[in-house]
């Protein structure tokens, strides 16, 4: 009994703990950021320096925005820049700057079913996978990753279905296993291609095209969105993402791992500079 | 086989070398987990003997939810509890969400109806000429109670074990609930998902087998209780 009684004082005194934090803030962002290792990195940073704790939520881009639009986050780290401009359109989020990018590749099997091989355009890799339908598999859950492939499809002019696309409805490392099981064309950001260098076998077919950089920008939550948005917290995350400690931080993250750095720093520039 | 054999190695180099980062994990899905149970046996052993004890009209539609609860989804559970959580939702003052005791909470209701159902199962098995003669003998009411209770624990212990099997094993709740929070609420089978996700298969390996020996010691720790009383 007295163990039954100690273990719901335990429980009482973890609430009582979590309610007197009033300077959480809650960071919505894409599993991608998280899975590169680059947030803890900078989490720790920030909560060093401006004393506040940050509760990092890695969910789909679809899921973190969403949530961000419910106030249920305070700031958000994403990467798809046309739905992110349309929350901003709506003014659930506010104040929207970029941070980085890195770039997307499309991998597949090195014999290379449907000839895509150094083709410059990613639009027209995409267009040979489904005329020859070449097995391909999507993440299929509304990821950043998958909206910009969507994006490609509708550029392409196809629309993607048949026994041939597969949707795998996960995260980027598994639908990276996925495809090296099912011998499939897949689109990947280079950092998670590389953190999994040791475990698949798919080479990078098509890279460097405009439209396969992978844009991640800050934006703050309309504390409008929900009675208890950390504005304040929020605001201070986003500018410390853009400021020039953190950039500096960027520009070589991942060197000492990969032999070359995930991300590059562009705080301060724009959309249109790209 | 290399992978796995890999894995194994790496989990007695991260308890051996004290990795304090595989430590904590490993402490707070303990302390979680045995929370949610403890609770669920203060919700679970009163309302299962009362359920094997009394006849009221609707008893057998309460008895069938209860098993069905007993195989409740850990995502409904969680996805449920994360809304009610949610800073707009009915409990959102509390500010519980992404917090170690939301995960508790989500645990014991995936706990409870094990161990209620379990209770009643128990308790509904000693005979009725059995609880005839304690009343016979001028006990009250309570007391007739209480004698079962104590007479049905074995079986309880068994229910314990389903119930804390139940919720250190699962996944799909802890990640809504908790947001597996590095340093907060990141548990041992959230961690593996990462790992795996992150493409670190030695480490993910070197959690999964670090959860079931911790869940095999928790059992083998309350069988030996079981069958030492047993004989």
């Amino acid at each position: 009994m007295r163990r039954i009684l100690s273990a719901l004082l335990l429980l009482l005194v973890m609430a009582a703990s979590t309610a007197a934090q009033s300077s959480i803030v809650i960071l919505s962002t894409t599993t991608s950021t998280q899975d590169s290792g680059l947030l803890d990195v900078l989490v720790p940073m920030f909560e060093k320096k401006a004393g506040m704790t940050v509760k990092t939520i890695s969910v789909g881009t679809g899921q973190a925005l969403a949530l961000a639009a419910r106030g249920e986050a305070d700031v958000t780290l994403a990467h798809a820049p046309a739905v992110e401009k349309k929350y901003v359109e709506e003014g659930k989020m506010q104040n929207r700057r970029l941070v980085m990018y890195n770039d997307f590749v499309i991998i597949g099997p090195e014999d290379d079913p449907a000839k895509i091989r150094g083709l410059p355009r990613a639009v027209d890799a995409l267009k040979r996978i489904a005329a020859s339908e070449a097995r391909f598999v999507s993440r299929g859950d509304k990821s950043g990753t998958h909206t910009l492939e969507l994006g490609l499809w509708k550029q392409a002019g196809v629309e993607p279905k048949g026994a041939w696309y597969i949707e795998s409805g996960q995260g980027m490392g598994q639908t990276l296993g996925i495809a090296n099981d099912r011998r499939a064309y897949t689109i990947t950001d280079r950092g998670t291609w590389l953190a999994f260098q040791k475990r698949i076998n798919l080479p990078i077919l098509v890279e460097k095209d405009r439209p396969l950089l992978n844009i991640y920008s800050v934006m703050e939550v309309n504390p409008a969105n929900g009675p208890r948005v950390n504005g304040a917290g929020g605001k201070a995350f986003a500018k410390f993402m853009v400021s020039p400690e953190v950039q500096a931080v960027i520009k070589t993250f991942g060197v000492d791992k990969y032999g070359q750095p995930l991300f590059v720093p562009i705080a301060g520039k724009k959309d249109e500079d790209f | 086989m290399g992978l796995i054999a890999e894995g194994v190695l790496e989990a007695f180099r991260l308890l051996l070398v004290g990795d304090p980062e595989v430590w904590r994990i490993t402490l707070l899905s303990l302390q979680i987990s045995i929370s949610a149970t403890l609770l669920s046996l203060v919700v679970g052993i009163p309302a299962g003997t009362a359920l094997a004890l009394t006849r009221f009209p609707g008893r057998g539609l309460l008895v069938s939810l209860v098993n069905t609860g007993m195989g409740l989804p850990p995502v409904v559970v969680g996805l449920f509890v994360t809304i009610l959580l949610w800073r707009n939702g009915v409990l959102g003052a509390l500010e519980l969400l992404y917090t170690p005791s939301a995960m508790v909470l989500a645990q014991l209701v995936i706990a409870a109806p094990i161990v209620t159902g379990l209770t009643l199962a128990a308790v509904q098995q000693i005979p009725e000429r059995f609880r005839l003669q304690i009343l016979a003998l001028g006990a009250s009411r309570l007391q007739m109670t209480w004698v079962l209770v104590k007479e049905a624990r074995l079986p309880m212990l068994a229910a314990l074990m389903a119930g804390f099997g139940g919720v250190i094993s699962e996944v799909g709740a802890s990640m809504m609930v908790g947001g597996n929070i590095k340093g907060d609420t990141r548990v041992l089978t959230t961690a593996t998902v990462l790992e795996t996700g992150k493409g670190n298969f030695d480490i993910a390996i070197a959690l999964s087998v670090i959860l079931l020996a911790i869940t095999f010691l928790v059992n083998w720790a309350l069988t030996s209780i079981q069958q030492r009383r047993r004989v």
